[in-house]
């Protein structure tokens, strides 16, 4: 085990700073791909089921 | 093998550069990779912060290195990927292959990006300085414009076909650059570290950390194999959207 306690963990041994907003940043950055793209599959998806409803079945 | 026979398993392969069969694949494939994927970073990351040994040289700050190299790694491994489908749809012409390339742009220069931050931030304990014009960072820096040029190229034509063509253009010839940031340590005197991990040699880490290290690698790559196959699905539906195999679709799954 690395760490003694909890506090010990988030100083990192003094370099909290860049550790943690390496991790922050990183995290940020997945997310806001993911969010991205699920949020443009569901716009491209009900845009065509919307589409499909208008035009008469054949 | 006869000639029936290996027409069968030709058609069999190139079944999937179809976006009609292709289309339900990706779904699947990033079901299952995009549970994989933040489950194998879990573990790497614990193996890493947990596990791993504090380094002798640079105290805890080197323990940025369990996102920092995986993630240089996908930035250079993405783009041969993306190369490579751009060259297929300069060659074989499928349609798929351009939209495949394209889906993996911003996925590709996310990681460049994350490469270059984690670095800057792990460049200024190290060295004193966020950023220095070394050989290896400004290879980097260029292989995120690569990646933005790619896109910026693409989305500034609006024929997509024609779009697909000249961004792939600019994908194989920026491929040039990515022997140089791989080899960048090696030619030239740079400030940035040699490769603790290589292809010929034993890694020069500790086992645990390599193992942290691999794990969190094997993940991100799930993930971008994940979130591609979302996005290319997006645009398959935007560019095949009024073909009737779509619609067949969408009326089976409402």
């Amino acid at each position: 085990m690395n760490w003694g306690s909890f506090a010990d963990f988030v100083q990192m041994g003094g370099y909290g700073v860049y550790v943690w907003g390496s991790y922050a940043m990183t995290l940020a950055a997945l997310a806001f791909e993911v969010s991205g793209v699920l949020r443009r599959q569901r716009r491209t998806w009900r845009r065509l089921q919307a589409q499909l409803t208008d035009e008469p079945a054949l | 093998m006869s000639d029936a026979k290996l027409l069968h398993a030709r058609s069999s392969v190139f079944r999937y550069a179809s976006p009609v069969t292709f289309f339900p694949l990706a779904g699947k494939l990033s079901r299952l990779c995009g549970v994989c994927a933040p489950l194998l970073i879990c573990v790497g990351l614990y193996i890493g912060f947990f596990v791993a040994p504090t380094d002798a040289q640079q105290g805890e700050a080197y323990r940025i290195i369990f996102i920092h190299v995986p993630a240089a790694w996908m930035s250079m491994f993405i783009y041969v990927v993306m190369a490579f489908w751009a060259a297929a749809g300069l060659v074989i012409r499928t349609r798929l292959s351009g939209m495949m390339a394209l889906a993996l742009a911003p996925t590709g220069a996310l990681f460049t990006f994350i490469a270059l931050w984690t670095g800057a931030l792990w460049g200024k304990p190290t060295w004193g300085a966020w950023w220095v014009w070394d050989a290896r960072l400004t290879s980097e820096l260029i292989l995120l414009f690569l990646y933005f040029g790619f896109m910026a190229l693409h989305a500034s034509i609006d024929d997509s076909r024609r779009a697909d063509k000249a961004a792939a253009i600019l994908a194989v010839t920026g491929l040039v650059n990515i022997p140089i940031i791989y080899f960048s340590v090696k030619w030239w005197n740079t400030l940035h570290q040699g490769a603790s991990v290589s292809f010929t040699n034993a890694p020069t880490m500790a086992a645990s950390m390599f193992t942290g290290m691999m794990l969190v690698t094997v993940g991100f790559w799930l993930y971008s194999i994940a979130i591609a196959c979302v996005r290319v699905r997006s645009l398959i539906l935007e560019r095949e959207g009024s073909s009737p195999w779509v619609a067949a679709y969408l009326r089976k799954q409402s």
